[in-house]
């Protein structure tokens, strides 16, 4: 622990600190633009010169190292003059647009000018401008603005992994850019965005909306994958503006994946604002009163085994705790919260998580994935394991299509027969990972919703155990299973899986195809074969006119995540809340409210009166939504079938990583990041238009 | 003034050849093996003693950064790599090595490279040195083929492998953090230091990096001894120095000379004084273009050394003198050094990036007196926040030659304006 003198203060600090940080620690803060502390240190905007004993120069303190003894000064004249230099020199190119600029109220270049900039200019030479760079229809660029810190370059390379991204030119002629004019190929880059301290990369769609002071900001959680990155919601009057990351260490550091951040234009298109009856072939406006007497009335003395639900990737714990209940009131055990048929059981909780969680990534040192791609999946998790990568030390591979991951990944085959070598010991890297301290194994969705998923399963739960990655002292559980559903981890959680006799989600479309199921509860499903459904009765309840409400026969119309307060757990077990940040449109309401008030006409014998009765119902099934925010390991267990898998190859999840619900369907933005990236090769420049 | 029989580079000007045999006969190769044989410790002491300072511009002793690379490698190689990235302006002294002496050079490659646990070393050479290149693969080849070296060099036991690297033709490059990042085949860009190229280096390994000229030397000062080399010049600036003396003097020309040598003398022996005598002497550029001017009254005096310089206001450098008569506009100079600055600046870093842009924009307008009085201030202030506030020394020299102008020219300047006003009102009038 080295002791320092900063500002005539002894201090001691933890070794391997920067004297910048040191000082952070000691109170006293440093003017910065180019040093962040996830990237690598650059040192080269020179704001942070400090003075320090027996150097003859002023130092950079973001890349000088503590040492024992360094006598630092950070209030002389001189280190305020060198400020006030750099900020010269920073602000004699700038365009000085801030009446224009969408960076304007949260720039850090205007908050330290306030602090060490001039009230004139000395320059009265000419000023330099640069041309505008195309990255992509998310990250607008007004690249006269920059100020060259590298944060974006260094984000690119280091955190996304895409090195797309760099400096051409010298000295007062360098530009940041691609050079080539093609969008940065990164699920995260809209990051950048928040790490460009000035307003050279801003938010394409957000652009000339909102000024930062005018936004309500309310902390809450995203639910579009099923990592529960920590956003935090920005909107003003009933319109949600943006999206940003919010700091949490164990979940997504403070990055968001594009479709985190973007895909927020969604939620004011297509909404269902009103609920819908269908007559005569079409759907009408209705009143609640004249939507729940239409179910009630086809419901009515229908035996409980032709009545069936099913809730979607994005319904929320209350809803589906609610519809659960509402469905034994009914006597219906045809319920299913597993839409793409994915072969996870609720018994055994450890069977269904990502048991190594997140942060948990950082302690492995061997990876398989199985039929997973983190990259579209999951990205925050691919970052983690890119992290991981570049810590050293850590072997990875991946059973699957072949995919860039962003990091050295070797693929190993496409399907079971690999899987099986692995597991038999034939393949090479199940030596890697039985040599391996902490192993671990992501299986995704591609290799569970095949028939063989349960197969699958078992495989993959057998070497976790062949390989010592569970069941050990220290707690240590690299088995895993990456989601991508929000709202799956909590369906299975509240056991919204077929009860005794009942139907998962194949009996269910299969039975309303045949007659046997007469009347179809779709609680925010839509990703199903809808086409089957066309004889049955369904009622669709959601927030967007998706493919479900197209079908339905009434649409009882949601609250979108943004506009409840809701539980969702992510896929390392982690009980998380969203909260309002707007109200729902129109006549939509909260989902448990709408089960609850459907249940007085249907005689579903549901008693809730707040949302807190429906939590504490929650706990009651199960007690993990006793905790909040954190993460309480699962007891191993038996799960899976043993058996022979099939040979075909495992398949994607998730074709196209921008539109996979119906909020990134219905986004505008989304549409054309598809449009760029996911229809093949970019084929647009930034040059024809 | 030198004798004959001190001198290093005997084959300076070309005029014999320059082959391993013509090379060897000259000295050269003479006994390495010997030399190996001391051992690394010695070696580096006696490079000590010799008191040596690196010839690249900043004058570091040579032999305290050969002793900063670990004794024992953890592991990592160790590499060598020899700085001929010459393009600091006024300066032609290793490109006259390189073409000339190659072998000198390849030889003091090995002893470096063997002195600091290198058995390779790398040379950086400007991207313009196309025939220089040249001559020194062909003395690489040649060593290779005599087994002088490459494996078991001089049947030393110890391996060297030496190779050449040609840059593309950027100032930024002759820096040491630069150069090793263009050698890794990244952008020129300098490096932050700590970490120091002997702690992570080349490719994150111990480096030393040396100018062309520092490690020609060596092979001599070991076959010599330090004290011989230690005789010449006077304490802390000793031994020989390649003078590079351009601009108007009668003869400009290369030449080695002791160090410490008065200014005068080393203008009127070896280049045949300023053209027209020294009285039409207006100022000197002794280091290469980063050095600050010094005007005659300085020159008459001042010894050609690194202490002697800088108690006069400037320094070393390079030892490149650019002279300067006094026909010459001595403020159009410094504008064409600001550009050349403004040019090379690799924009990493703030401070130079911008300032020396704004200085160069200035200077531009003082060189036709487009400018007020206070102008003079401000361009003074801005050098001032350049200097020192930047990753590596080119923000100093784009700064220093500015300084050194309005040092001792400012009332030229003030001219110039108060003459452009002159013109601008009759015309107005």
């Amino acid at each position: 622990m080295p002791k320092l003198t900063i500002n005539d203060m002894e201090v001691e600090v933890e070794d391997g600190l920067t004297v910048l940080q040191a000082c952070e620690q000691a109170g006293v803060e440093i003017p910065r633009f180019c040093f962040h502390e996830r990237l690598s240190i650059a040192g080269n905007c020179r704001m942070c010169l400090v003075e320090m004993e027996r150097a003859p120069k002023p130092v950079a303190s973001c890349a000088m190292p503590v040492g024992d003894g360094m006598v630092i000064r950070t209030n002389t004249p001189a280190v305020e003059k060198m400020r006030k230099g750099v900020m010269e020199f920073l602000l004699i190119n700038h365009p000085l647009d801030c009446p224009i600029c969408d960076q304007g109220g949260e720039c850090d270049l205007q908050d330290q000018a306030m602090m060490y900039g001039a009230d004139r200019s000395r320059y009265k030479e000419e000023k330099r401008a640069v041309k505008e760079k195309y990255l992509g229809p998310l990250i607008r660029t007004v690249m006269t603005r920059c100020i060259y810190c590298t944060r974006c370059i260094r984000f690119a390379t280091e955190i996304a992994g895409v090195p797309e991204l760099g400096a051409t030119g010298r000295g007062e002629n360098t530009e940041v850019g691609t050079y080539v004019g093609l969008a940065l190929s990164s699920e995260m880059s809209g990051n950048m965005i928040d790490l460009c301290p000035v307003g050279a990369l801003t938010s394409k769609p957000y652009a000339f909306h909102a000024r930062p002071w005018e936004l309500r900001k309310t902390e809450s959680i995203d639910v579009l994958d099923a990592v529960g990155s920590n956003i935090r919601i920005d909107a003003r009057g009933a319109r949600v503006m943006r999206i940003l990351p919010r700091l949490n260490e164990d979940v997504n550091e403070e990055w968001i994946s594009d479709k985190t951040r973007f895909a927020c234009d969604g939620l004011t298109r297509q909404r269902l604002d009103r609920p819908y009856v269908r007559r005569g072939g079409k759907l009408e406006p209705a009143t609640w009163e004249q939507a729940f007497k239409a179910i009630a009335g086809r419901l009515k003395g229908l035996n409980g085994a032709k009545i069936a639900a099913l809730a979607g990737d994005i319904a929320d714990c209350e809803a589906i705790a609610a519809l659960k209940d509402l469905m034994a009131g009914l006597g219906s055990a045809n319920l299913d919260c597993r839409q793409d048929g994915a072969a996870l059981e609720a018994g055994t909780r450890a069977g269904y998580l990502f048991n190594t969680t997140i942060a948990g990534i950082e302690d492995a040192d061997a990876c398989l994935l199985i039929g997973a791609n983190p990259r579209i999946e999951a990205p925050i998790i691919n970052t983690r394991l890119r992290k991981r990568y570049l810590a050293g030390g850590f072997k990875a591979a991946m059973i699957g299509p072949d995919t860039d991951m962003t990091f050295a990944c070797e693929r190993l085959g496409e399907g079971p027969e690999t899987l099986d070598a692995v597991l038999s010991g034939a393949n090479s890297f199940a030596d890697v990972l039985k040599k391996a301290e902490n192993p671990m194994l992501i299986v995704g969705q591609g290799a569970l919703r095949r028939t063989d998923g349960a197969r699958v399963l078992a495989a993959a739960r057998a070497l976790a155990e062949k390989s010592g990655m569970v069941k050990r002292d220290d707690g240590w559980n690299g088995f895993n299973v990456l989601h991508t559903a929000a709202a799956r981890v909590g369906g299975l959680d509240l056991g919204f899986v077929p009860g005794d006799g009942g139907r998962g989600t194949l009996g269910i479309v299969e039975g309303a195809a045949a007659g046997d199921i007469e009347a179809v509860y779709l609680l925010a499903a839509d990703e199903i074969d809808l086409g089957a459904l066309a004889s049955a009765f369904v009622i669709y309840q959601g927030h967007h006119g998706d493919a479900g409400a197209a079908v339905a026969d009434v649409v009882l119309p949601g609250a979108a995540y943004t506009e409840k307060n809701a539980t969702y757990v992510n896929t390392e077990g982690r009980v998380q809340r969203t909260r309002t940040a707007v109200h729902a449109p129109g006549e939509a309401r909260e989902d448990w409210a709408i089960i609850r008030a459907l249940s007085d006409y249907v005689g579903g014998g549901l008693s809730f009166v707040t949302i807190d009765d429906v939590r504490a119902r929650m706990v009651e099934i199960n007690d993990v939504f006793a905790t909040l925010d954190s993460v309480t390991p699962a007891k191993w267990g038996a799960f899976g079938k043993k058996g022979k898998m099939n040979p075909q190859a495992f398949a994607p999840a998730i074709g196209n990583f921008y539109q996979t619900d119906p909020i990134s369907r219905a986004s505008e933005t989304m549409a054309r990041c598809t449009d760029v990236f996911a229809s093949g090769p970019q084929s647009r420049t930034g040059t024809d238009g | 003034m030198l004798e004959d029989k001190d001198r290093i580079f005997n084959n300076i000007y070309g005029l014999k050849d320059t082959s391993l045999a013509g090379a060897k006969k000259l000295g050269d190769w003479d006994g390495t093996k010997a030399i190996l044989g001391r051992g690394r410790e010695a070696i580096v002491e006696e490079i000590k003693n010799s008191g040596l300072r690196g010839r690249g511009g900043a004058g570091f002793p040579t032999g305290l950064k050969w002793s900063f690379m670990p004794k024992v490698s953890d592991g990592r190689p160790h590499y060598l790599v020899i700085n001929a990235d010459e393009g600091e302006p006024g300066t032609c002294k290793d490109r006259e090595i390189l073409r000339h002496e190659p072998h000198k050079m390849v030889e003091g490659a090995l002893l470096a490279s063997f002195a600091m646990g290198a058995n390779t070393a790398y040379i950086y050479i400007r991207g313009e040195f196309y025939r220089e290149a040249e001559a020194l693969q062909r003395a690489i080849d040649e060593a290779y083929d005599a087994g002088l070296i490459g494996k078991n060099a001089c049947g030393s036991g110890w391996d060297f492998d030496f190779y050449i690297h040609r840059g593309a033709g950027a100032y930024i490059c002759g820096e040491e953090g630069a150069l090793l990042e263009s050698l890794e085949g990244k952008k020129g860009l300098p490096r932050m230091k700590p970490p120091f190229p002997a702690n992570m280096g080349l490719y994150g390994c111990p480096t030393t990096v040396n100018n062309v000229e520092s490690i020609t030397v060596t092979p001599t000062i070991l076959r010599r001894g330090a004290d011989w080399f230690n005789g010449i010049g006077r304490e802390k600036n000793t031994g020989t120095k390649l003078f590079c003396i351009s601009g108007h003097v009668n003869n400009p020309c290369t030449v080695e000379e002791a160090m410490s040598i008065p200014l005068k003398e080393l203008i009127e022996k070896h280049c045949g004084g300023v053209i027209g005598g020294w009285e039409r002497l207006k100022a000197v550029i002794p280091g290469g273009s980063s050095t600050p001017m010094m005007p005659r009254s300085v020159c008459d005096t001042v010894l050609m050394d690194f202490d002697g310089l800088k108690e006069a206001g400037s320094g070393l450098g390079t030892a490149a003198v650019i002279v300067m008569d006094e026909n010459t506009d001595l403020i159009r100079a410094i504008t064409r050094l600001s550009a050349f600055y403004k040019h090379e600046s690799c924009g990493q870093c703030t401070p130079c990036r911008e300032g020396t842009g704004w200085m160069w924009r200035m200077m531009k307008r003082m060189a036709v007196g487009d400018a007020d009085v206070d102008e003079i201030d401000l361009l003074e202030e801005v050098s001032r926040q350049i200097e020192g506030h930047t990753i590596c020394a080119l923000g100093d020299a784009a700064a220093w030659p500015i300084q050194g102008l309005i040092r001792h020219f400012r009332p030229e300047m003030e001219q110039r304006i108060a003459d452009f006003k002159t013109i601008r009102d009759d015309q107005a009038a």
